[in-house]
């Protein structure tokens, strides 16, 4: 699974893109979904839970917490931005 | 109209003198003449867009020249607004600008963009930036967002015939802590050029109907990777549901000069219209001695006494918040609003400083009966 960062969330885990070993990093070998991801990388990154208006991509699309996702999916994690 | 002028366009199939037409029909509001608004006002106007609107009530500074690539070493301490209208005037002498010397507040947001067909969103603050989308909705306008930071940029067309909103994408506004906000963070010179560009681009074919509009649709934009990546997303149906502006829209602590804030013009109508008016000056003791502005009558409290001082104010009168820049005053204002929420305070935006630029820039604008809005038609 690929992330893509954007913003801020490049500072924060310090790349343009992360690379997501398989399933079993969740601790289940069930689908996931992107509420789950968003804790997993909470939890690595504890500044990113600081974000409360982050966006999140799954192949393309904005996507819900619910969302479904799976190892062959392309993340993008998206903040706002404001400069002008 | 000088159709010659345009021959380049209009001979292209798709466009032609019809879509000319629009354009010169059309009225265009930018907000911010900043990184991004200068390059959308620059080639709209260039291209024959009828009616323009500026919100802006910046000076220039050295730091905007690496961006804001209209203004020169000689506009330095000007205001951006003249500047930009002399310019575009300069540019294209058809076009009708109205020009708004203020910053876009919860108070005159609807009544400003209620005259434009479509807005570009050129603010540099998440406040702005969510002020102009409630407003849009409510009115029904379309808005061209960009936004930039670092090496990126964001870009979307918003609120356009039903489309998704801001609100779709980010729902909430979010706090200071979060993302770095009012130019703390740095950007590549040449971003906004390309975002405010593609902004003017979207605007376009908006008021052309060219094209296919980037509606629902976010485009991020790396410049490092030369990357273009769109993101499809949809309209949630609550966030076309406003009605009426939130009370707030996060000033005080995240306060980029909106609500909460009072304009040096603002201020001064106030001051003839009102025998007391509570003005605290929380520079030092020492500088309030050395230069003070008579007619305010302030009272001096430090912002490191101000905490302590409290039982000065007359906490059942609005407290207007002075400093040398407006930073220290809206400091003073976190402070104070977190003492008391119930407070109405306002910080004086510009501070000393702006009443001093204004009353040096002269008479033309002083003369106005109306400071905030002017027309300039050439």
């Amino acid at each position: 699974m690929t992330i893509l960062l954007f913003g801020v969330t490049k500072d924060i885990i310090g790349s343009a893109t992360l690379s997501m070993p398989s399933s079993s990093e969740f601790g289940s070998k069930k689908s996931k979904t992107v509420k789950e991801l968003k804790d997993y990388l909470g939890k690595m990154y504890p500044e990113l839970k600081k974000l409360s208006s982050l966006a999140v991509a799954v192949n393309n699309s904005y996507a819900n917490d619910d969302t479904i996702i799976d190892n062959f999916d392309e993340i993008a994690l998206i903040p706002p931005v404001s400069g002008g | 109209m000088d159709f010659n002028r345009y021959q380049r366009q209009t001979v292209l199939k798709d466009f032609g003198a019809e879509a000319q037409q629009k354009l010169k029909d059309a009225s265009v509001l930018v907000v911010g003449a900043g990184g991004l608004g200068i390059p959308a006002l620059l080639y709209l106007n260039a291209m024959g867009v009828g009616n323009i609107g500026i919100v802006e009530q910046d000076m220039v500074e050295i730091t905007n020249l690496q961006r804001q690539v209209l203004y020169t070493e000689g506009d330095l301490g000007r205001s951006k607004i003249e500047v930009v209208v002399e310019r575009l005037k300069a540019q294209n002498s058809s076009t009708h600008l109205t020009i708004f010397d203020t910053f876009l507040t919860r108070h005159n947001a609807l009544e400003i963009i209620a005259q434009f067909d479509i807005v570009i969103d050129g603010s540099d603050n998440f406040p702005t930036r969510y002020l102009i989308n409630d407003a849009c909705v409510i009115l029904k306008k379309p808005f061209v967002s960009g936004a930039i930071q670092g090496f990126e940029g964001q870009l979307s067309v918003f609120n356009y015939q039903g489309s998704p909103t801001y609100r779709c994408l980010f729902p909430n506004m979010p706090n200071q802590e979060e993302i770095p906000n009012c130019n703390e963070n740095g950007v590549l010179g040449v971003i906004p050029g390309i975002i405010g560009n593609l902004q003017a681009l979207e605007a376009v074919k908006a008021i052309t109907g060219l094209g296919e509009i980037l509606k629902g649709k976010l485009l991020l934009f790396n410049g490092l990777e030369h990357s273009y990546k769109t993101i499809h997303f949809s309209l949630n149906p609550q966030n076309t549901a406003i009605k009426k502006l939130l009370e707030s829209y996060g000033e005080g602590e995240d306060a980029c000069e909106i609500g909460g804030s009072i304009s040096v013009e603002e201020l001064e109508k106030t001051l003839k219209d009102q025998e007391h008016v509570q003005i605290i000056d929380v520079r030092s003791k020492k500088e309030f001695q050395h230069f003070s502005l008579p007619q305010m009558k302030a009272i001096n409290i430090p912002l490191n006494e101000l905490e302590g001082r409290t039982n000065e104010l007359d906490t059942q009168s609005p407290i207007y918040l002075l400093c040398q820049s407006g930073k220290r005053s809206n400091m003073a204002l976190g402070i104070l609003k977190e003492l008391n929420p119930k407070l109405e305070l306002y910080n004086i935006v510009g501070g000393v400083d702006r009443f001093l630029a204004l009353a040096s820039l002269g008479t033309a604008k002083k003369n106005s009966s109306d400071l905030s809005k002017g027309e300039v038609k050439s």
